[in-house]
């Protein structure tokens, strides 16, 4: 693929199977001056993982936490474009950002419990959102669908910092479901795992798109096929002299790692580039 | 082959280093001279410390754990030629007048140094607030009093207000620079956790930012009101002093600085006695916070 | 403000838009934040605009002379600060020699593992401890200890060798010696803990470098690490230097309160902020004006001492930031 080309290429629109949910329509994300993703647009479906492959670099971090408006702690973000959720666009001019967040909920890379007990940070999101029913009962809920309830359920008063990598980023998940969000956004939740751990919340991952809406970043290409129904592949663009990241192709995941259409994502997923 | 002697070859074709240690190398001698020297200084610089204290439990602690203990604590502190009396009036007057001093000092303080630290850490006027604190620090701290007699004194007089806003400017230099510090150790990801639950940014502040940052404010701010209680210039001119209990804010207050600092120039030895049991006091309510500094500064993350 | 996102989620979802109050709440405290900050900003300007507004009559009044005079007499009008300045720029500079000197020795002796750990929080102790006493408190043990301590020594000294200029007058009481060494005290924990934050910023690469080249310790420390350190030592001198000028009470009580030059260490002499604690709470309003005047001397001395210091010190700290 030639550099002109690459630079005005755009990939053929992924038609969406079921329900979409959120609607990510990315004409152009700026970091100040570095354009650091173009002409991307990714459905996410109710009741499915949509996975983000790509090599390092491509954007899909940044689009993730653009569904969410993460991206505008960062001062120099700017989204053009639009992100289409419940007949709103998220980055409307009256859409606050704190709102949207309560909605669509986010696992991040490295595990962030808060310095309070277990306890309290799961029930974290449902003193925000100001929930006057039975605490425990949705604490423990959230505790047992990430698989740690066993686990503390006899230390609930200690520290959440007291706990392991692995169950930390359980505790993490318990958290962000507690309040049975309509979308979760996982940002390479198992980079900072061990194999098992990883194995735990991949498992999790799959119980939670019953209920939920999943979007998942990961660099692991196994993992997309273990967990993802439909998977998103995201390259650089490297051709002025930028990195640009752009998505390249998307479909069910089957489709993109045994029939992919782009030369692109044949060489990325038989590892001629990472 | 019988003339190649091999270990000789390469003993004289190189000569092997002497690894083991030499008795006498100037080297290790100068060393250890200097090491010598470096014990001194440091023994040195304890002196000072150890002498203080002797003689404060001593001179001050002989009328303090004696049997009139009461009457030091309580009683009203003696003119010229009286025997007996006490520092009651200083006691108070210096709890009084901290307390105003850590009631302006310290909420202004935590607030300026959450917006420093979390809520605009780059912008001018964060930057420019930092310098001007670091600044600050350096004042003496007579100026704090300089000022407030020229604004509050001239007008309205001697009284333990000015005293304990001319303290509230001395401690607000420490409270914001010490917050700042804690609040801005709260890692980032902390932070972003909050902000992805759908925090405002005053809840992420009040929820997870201070809760966190506790241990490291309240030394800071424990730090500041030992610092506050152990000051004596910036009182001379806007407390000045009293003989008698406080019985209101408006008129001048004694405090345990200024007692000492005044009865500490005059010939009577009953005075004298005073100005060290007010020290002895004086210095174990400042250790006394520094020591709770200490052991609160434990952080939690 | 509506909820938007109403129909968003399944029925026991618990999400819900902030209410009314906690927006109102946000604004409020933030704003409150703000004005906390540009306080600081307002208050340092204050500060400086009404001891300026406080001076001016002075400084109309006595101009350029002020500070080469050397006479503060009430009743002529007279009034002149060069020995205050002098007195606090000597007494001072000698603080710094001594208590800097031993403040960075004592920097060296806990950084730079000669202890184990829990002895050097012994010592660590002491410095704090020695920072915690305050200013009366020291000038008390001046009075009572460090005076009569120094006397026998500084009559011996005076006898001997009084031809030269630094013993040249007798120990009579208070004095330029025992001033300036109760000023180190003072000064020395600063000088400490700024010299040791100075240490702790080098890279252990650099220390690994200089042992792996089969230094002695003292090599390593005196052609290494304190080369390395050099800026943050600066800084920590500067800045003790600057805390030195601003010491008040304990100089009130042990400087002799007298208006002469003199570079005997240990005659009587005055610093400017000695000056305004002994003379300011007596003095009637044209004698204000003049300790006005004094103030603003001080607080541009210290100011300026104290913005070099934090200077070198931002500088020490991008320095080592870069090499990270």
């Amino acid at each position: 693929m030639n550099a002109a080309a690459e630079s005005t290429f755009v990939a053929d629109p992924y038609a969406a199977v079921g329900e979409v949910v959120i609607d990510c329509q990315v004409d152009k994300i700026f970091y100040g001056d570095f354009l650091a993703v173009r002409d991307s647009l990714v459905p996410v479906e109710k009741h499915k993982i949509t996975g983000f492959i790509g090599p390092s670099g491509c954007g899909k971090s940044t689009v993730l936490r653009s569904l969410n408006r993460m991206n505008d702690l960062i001062q120099v973000f700017r989204f053009e474009g639009r992100v289409m959720y419940h007949g709103q666009d998220v980055y409307g001019p009256k859409v606050d950002p704190v709102l949207v967040r309560r909605y669509i909920g986010m696992v991040f890379q490295q595990p962030n419990p808060f310095s309070m007990s277990i306890y309290d940070n799961v029930a974290f999101g449902l003193r925000l959102n100001r929930f006057k029913g039975d605490m425990d009962e949705r604490v423990q809920k959230a505790l047992e669908r990430a698989a740690l309830w066993n686990e503390v359920k006899d230390k609930l008063k200690n520290s959440g910092l007291s706990l392991s990598g692995g169950q930390q980023q359980r505790l993490c998940i318990a958290r962000a479901i507690a309040t049975e969000p309509d979308v979760l956004l996982m940002d390479e939740p198992c980079s900072a795992l061990d194999p098992i751990a990883t194995r735990q919340v991949e498992e999790l991952m799959l119980d939670l798109k019953k209920n939920y809406t999943l979007a998942l970043v990961t660099h692991n290409m196994q993992q997309a096929t273990r967990v993802a129904d439909t998977t998103a592949f995201f390259s650089v663009d490297i051709s002025h002299g930028g990195r640009t990241g752009y998505l390249v192709e998307m479909g069910p995941t089957a489709q993109i790692f045994e029939a992919p259409r782009e030369q692109l994502t044949k060489d990325y997923i038989s590892g001629q580039f990472s | 082959m019988s003339d190649f002697d091999l270990t000789k070859a390469v003993e004289t074709a190189r000569p092997m280093p002497q690894l083991a240690r030499q008795g006498f190398e100037v080297r290790a001698l100068k060393s250890g001279l200097l090491t010598g020297l470096t014990w001194l200084a440091a023994l040195i610089a304890a002196v000072p410390l150890v002498s203080v204290m002797y003689l404060l439990l001593v001179k001050g602690g002989s009328r303090l754990f004696g049997a009139d203990f009461v009457e030091v604590l309580t009683g009203l502190p003696p003119a010229g030629f009286e025997l007996g009396g006490g520092i009651g009036p200083a006691i108070v007057g210096t709890l009084v007048m901290v307390g105003i001093a850590s009631v302006i000092s310290i909420p202004i303080g935590i607030l300026a140094a959450i917006y420093l630290g979390v809520l605009e850490p780059r912008s001018w006027l964060a930057n420019t607030s930092r310098f001007l604190a670091k600044v600050l620090t350096g004042f003496p701290s007579i100026m704090a009093g300089v000022f407030v007699y020229a604004v509050l004194v001239i007008h309205w007089g001697y009284s333990a207000w000015a005293g304990g806003i001319a303290l509230a400017v001395l401690m607000l230099r420490t409270v914001v620079l010490a917050a700042e510090e804690a609040i801005a150790q709260v890692p980032q990801r902390m932070k972003d956790a909050a902000y992805g639950m759908g925090c405002t940014r005053t809840q992420v502040i009040w929820k997870v930012v201070l809760p966190t940052g506790l241990p490291g404010i309240l030394t800071g701010v424990l730090l500041a009101v030992a610092g506050a209680a152990g000051e004596s210039a910036p009182l001379l001119f806007t407390a000045l002093f009293s003989n008698y209990f406080i019985s209101e804010l408006s008129e001048p207050t004694a405090s345990l600085s200024i007692l000492i600092y005044n009865f500490s120039g005059m010939p009577f030895p009953n005075q004298i006695e005073l100005a060290w049991t007010a020290s002895l006091v004086l210095v174990l309510i400042v250790l006394m916070f520094n020591i709770l500094a200490r052991l609160i500064g434990q952080p939690k993350v | 403000m509506a909820n938007l996102f109403a129909s968003a989620g399944s029925a026991s979802s618990v999400s819900g838009p902030p209410s009314g109050s906690d927006y109102a709440a946000d604004s409020i405290f933030r704003g409150l934040a703000w004005i906390s900050a540009a306080l600081i900003i307002a208050l340092t300007v204050y500060i400086l605009v009404e001891i300026l507004r406080e001076a001016g009559p002075a400084m109309q009044a006595h101009g350029v002379g002020f500070i080469t005079g050397t006479t503060w007499n009430v009743n002529t009008q007279q009034f002149g600060v060069l020995p205050e300045i002098w007195g606090t720029l000597y007494s001072s500079l000698l603080a710094l020699f001594l208590g800097g000197s031993f403040g960075i020795a004592i920097a060296i002796f806990l950084t730079q593992d000669f202890l184990d750990h829990r002895v050097a929080t012994v010592f660590r102790t002491i410095i704090e401890m020695l920072a915690a006493i305050p200013s009366v408190v020291f000038g008390l043990w001046g009075i009572f200890v460090l005076i009569p301590l120094l006397k026998p020594g500084a009559e011996w000294l005076h006898g001997q060798f009084s031809w030269f200029p630094l013993f040249s007058t007798d120990l009579a009481g208070p004095g330029m010696a025992p001033a300036a060494l109760v000023l180190a005290i003072m000064i020395l924990p600063t000088v400490a803990a700024i010299s040791v934050d100075a240490f702790r910023r080098i890279p252990y690469k650099v220390k690994e470098a200089a042992y792996g080249m089969g230094t002695t310790r003292w090599e390593a420390i005196l052609k290494v690490m304190v080369p390395t350190a050099s800026s943050g030592l600066l800084a920590a001198l500067v800045l003790g230097f600057g805390r030195a000028l601003g010491e008040t009470m304990a100089l009130a009580m042990l400087i002799g309160n007298a208006n002469q030059i003199s570079l005997s260490l240990f005659s009587p002499a005055n610093t400017l902020a000695s000056l305004l604690a002994s003379t300011f709470p007596e003095a009637g309003q044209l004698e204000v004006q003049a300790l006005m005047y004094a103030a603003l001397v001080l607080l541009v001395i210290t100011f300026i001492v104290n913005v070099l210091g934090l200077a070198v010190q931002q500088y020490t700290i991008r320095k080592f930031e870069g090499k990270k």
